[in-house]
């Protein structure tokens, strides 16, 4: 189910240093031709529908296309993908539409605590940073084979 | 640290790249839940002076097998013990497993969970009513650390709301590391041992794929985490659905390359998972199974599975096919026999199983549960939710099909492919599951090669980590590798290869490319060189038609292998000439040469086991049948980089938790 980019709204990110989907791509499809200063998916039969560049384009100029090989035509699913929730539309071939609203996180962007200021004591022990910092102690088998 | 992108067509592959040195103590090859775990962890532990550097193929933030999110957290302990964790991983792959690794990251793997959901992860929990709650409404009822109750799906799993899952943990790791010690969009394709001091890592090759860049990375310790191995046999969707693989398509099987070609001995490679998935679309089935109790039926509309033939052909495999649970691959056996019989298709019943779900719920409740099935897809498999609006499936209504994928290689799911690493020095830990250094000490995770470690799909002979227990072995690792290069402060990592060679090699594609591009008027059709496109057609048709593909339902001969190792040979011989007219065609010649090792390895891990341990996964018809007598034991394997020949061995295993 292969990413396609929309003529019309996509702007190139604004020739900005990071294109959004080519930022994204996790199999390094995305790219823009820099002359027309649209982005286009490279390798349409690597695509993994993962819908990481239709998510992040600034324009929503990136939708996705069901694979030729089994998919017939005439439906659409689209994200919509906010701070805390993803709003989907899916479309039915028969017309029927769905929608459904998922929570994606329960912080703010950006709040990840990353234990900066953690430092680990006993680097000969098994135990992680943060079971050493809670005094945790780690289990031995309850039985062991004789 | 993201690069600023250059596009295809505007840079393309020159000559002479430029080169970029660096030097590091502890260098992370990867992305992905283990890495990101790593990235996390390692600074807690880094030493005075002591440098560490990231090195990822793509995004942090969308890389790896949970990029596109996920619907579950596949391993959370909670209230059972990793005693039994262990049990049940050791019965779904058919007894022969590492208790000591599995064990260790069971003690571990829950500190994670619990990190995710502080970080952001909605993660659905039980109310007082043991009604279900999402993630949001769901915090009300405190933490799983302070005591919520997740939704369980069977009894390892807890059911999330995961579209964000990697880019919440991307974002602690990379805070964490520091953006400046991440490079993305460099692709390492040759780990390099030390010139002066036998079987120790020393650095890392690989270039940019944004810009024409390679990187001679020194360090002196390494962990290698980049995943399983993906399109290594002819999908069943040939067409643009070839990327519509059930793993992460860019997973090229880098991990096992990276290692082995430096010596690191392999273990259990013919262990391979073909999971049962929705057809085509390749959605999961877990929750259809354990969360809304479906039935499969065969396509006579019989519970195939619930038979008595059923029972009495799993009687075959006892005590692992008589289990409460019955092991993946034998699960794919039961649906084999049906389809070869001629009473396929097979359905999943979602239609009885939501009406009878239904019959104790009102109609707020119905809505919800519907959400739930959809959210299933959508937050993992986005294309399957597509496959079912394009075909008018409204689940409750209409059933969908299931089918066994093509062959893939993993160390963290159901299966348990993978490096042969140190155990934990622990006093109940065998001295035989312990790798040890130079220094005559033991770092667990530690590979058979000094200072090289893996985690996450890398590490064999302990599978159902999934990415919660990816992320805990990656932190784990993390202080090893800290540790490592703390008792080798004083060695100076020396390449046995020149700049100049170094940057040959990586660039030998383009090299090849630009020497012979003009002879013919098409691009891709030259005499004296291969694309890599061609080249992966040529590998997944070998090992489909001989490896054991779905062209013979997953059926090989010792005759069969035989051609398909002669095949990959030749094709080894043939990568010599690939071409690479530009950055991103660079990276792919490089993973098909990835593949093409690490399906070589695979094949011949199943030409020395002489039995069929995994049937439902692969039959081998020469050797049908379990030969507990003759072959209860690992199969590792090692290449030797200086003879440049393969040793394939057994190795004991030793059951440890009664």
């Amino acid at each position: 189910m292969p990413s396609f980019v929309i003529n019309e709204k996509c702007d190139g990110c604004k020739g900005g240093d990071k294109t959004a989907c080519m930022y994204i791509c996790p199999n390094d499809l995305m790219v823009l031709d820099p002359t027309a200063m649209k982005a286009y998916n490279q390798e349409p039969d690597q695509c993994w529908e993962c819908f990481s560049c239709v998510k992040i384009c600034p324009t929503q100029a990136i939708e996705v296309r069901g694979y030729a090989d089994f998919v017939p035509l005439g439906s659409s699913i689209m994200p919509m993908l906010g701070t805390e929730d993803v709003m989907w539309t899916c479309k039915f071939r028969n017309g029927l539409i769905k929608r459904f609203k998922f929570p994606i996180r329960t912080t703010p962007e950006g709040a990840a605590n990353a234990y900066d200021a953690l430092k680990g004591k006993d680097l000969e022990s098994q135990l992680l940073s943060t079971e050493e910092s809670e005094g945790r102690q780690l289990p031995r088998p309850k039985e062991l084979v004789k | 640290m993201a690069l600023p992108n250059k596009p295809k067509g505007e840079l393309k592959a020159v000559k002479d790249p430029e080169v970029v040195e660096k030097e590091v103590d502890v260098l992370i090859v990867g992305g992905g839940m283990a890495a990101c775990g790593t990235a996390f962890e390692v600074k807690k532990w880094l030493q005075p002076n002591q440098t560490v550097l990231l090195v990822d193929k793509a995004a942090l933030e969308r890389s790896g097998a949970v990029a596109q999110g996920l619907s579950a957290i596949n391993t959370y302990i909670g209230e059972n013990s990793p005693d039994d964790y262990v049990r049940m991983v050791r019965n779904d792959l058919m007894g022969i497993v590492r208790e000591d690794l599995i064990f260790d990251l069971g003690c571990h793997v829950d500190d994670s969970v619990w990190l995710f959901e502080e970080w952001g992860l909605p993660i659905w929990k039980k109310d007082e009513a043991g009604k279900t709650l999402d993630g949001i409404k769901g915090k009300k009822m405190g933490t799983l650390k302070t005591g919520g109750k997740p939704v369980r799906t069977g009894k390892w799993q807890i059911m999330i709301n995961g579209e964000s899952y990697k880019r919440i943990v991307a974002e602690a790791a990379k805070k964490a590391i520091g953006d400046t010690n991440i490079l993305e969009r460099v692709f390492i394709v040759e780990m390099l041992l030390d010139k002066n001091k036998p079987n120790q890592i020393a650095g890392a090759v690989g270039f940019s794929v944004r810009e024409n860049k390679v990187y001679i990375i020194k360090c002196k310790t390494a962990m290698v985490a980049c995943g399983g191995a993906v399109n290594i046999y002819q999908p069943r969707s040939v067409g643009e659905g070839k990327g519509r693989a059930w793993y992460p398509v860019w997973n090229s099987g880098s991990t096992y390359y990276l290692g082995a070609k430096v010596g690191a001995e392999l273990s259990m490679m013919e262990n391979r998972f073909t999971p049962a998935r929705f057809k085509d679309g390749y959605g999961p089935v877990g929750a259809w199974f354990l969360l809304f109790k479906a039935k499969t039926l065969n396509g006579l509309g019989e519970n195939f599975a619930g038979s008595d033939a059923a029972k009495k052909e799993l009687q075959k495999y006892a005590p692992y096919g008589t289990a409460a649970i019955t092991p993946t691959c034998l699960r794919n056996h039961l649906m084999l026999f049906e389809m070869k019989e001629g009473r396929g298709p097979i359905m999943m019943d979602t239609v009885t199983a939501l009406a009878e779900l239904g019959k104790t719920m009102d109609k707020k409740e119905l809505k919800h549960l519907e959400s739930e099935a959809w959210e299933d897809f959508l937050d993992m498999t986005c294309g399957q939710a597509n496959l079912w609006c394009a075909t008018n499936t409204e689940p409750e209504k209409k059933n969908s099909e299931v089918m066994p994928t093509e062959p893939y290689l993993l160390g963290s799911h159901s299966g348990c492919c993978g490096f042969w690493v140190s155990g934990p020095d622990y006093d109940w830990v065998p001295a035989a599951y312990k790798v040890k250094a130079d220094n005559g000490k033991v770092y667990n995770r530690m590979t058979t090669v000094g200072g090289l470690f893996t985690a996450g799909d890398g590490v064999g002979c302990s599978g159902h980590k999934f990415s919660s227990g990816s992320h805990a072995e990656g932190r784990m690792v993390a202080k090893q590798l800290v540790r490592y290069a703390k008792d080798h402060a004083d060695f100076k990592p020396e390449l046995p290869l020149s700049k100049q060679q170094i940057v040959d090699l990586a660039y030998k594609p383009v090299r090849t490319y630009l020497a012979s591009a003009a002879y013919t008027t098409a691009d891709d059709i030259n005499p004296n060189y291969i694309k890599p496109n061609g080249m992966m057609y040529r590998m997944m048709k070998a090992t489909h038609e001989y490896g054991a593909g779905t062209a013979t339902f997953y059926m090989t001969t010792n005759k069969n292998l035989e051609i398909v190792m002669e095949m990959l040979a030749t094709m080894r011989e043939d990568c010599e000439k690939l071409a690479a007219g530009d950055l991103h065609e660079l990276m792919r010649c490089w993973e098909i040469m990835h593949r093409i090792w690490t399906v070589e390895s695979h094949l011949r891990h199943i030409q020395f086991r002489k039995e069929t341990r995994y049937p439902g996964f692969y039959y081998q018809a020469d050797h049908p049948g379990q030969d507990d007598k003759n072959w209860f034991c690992f199969v590792n394997s090692k290449y030797d980089p200086k003879a440049a020949k393969w040793d394939v061995f057994k190795k004991d295993y030793i059951k440890l938790i009664p």
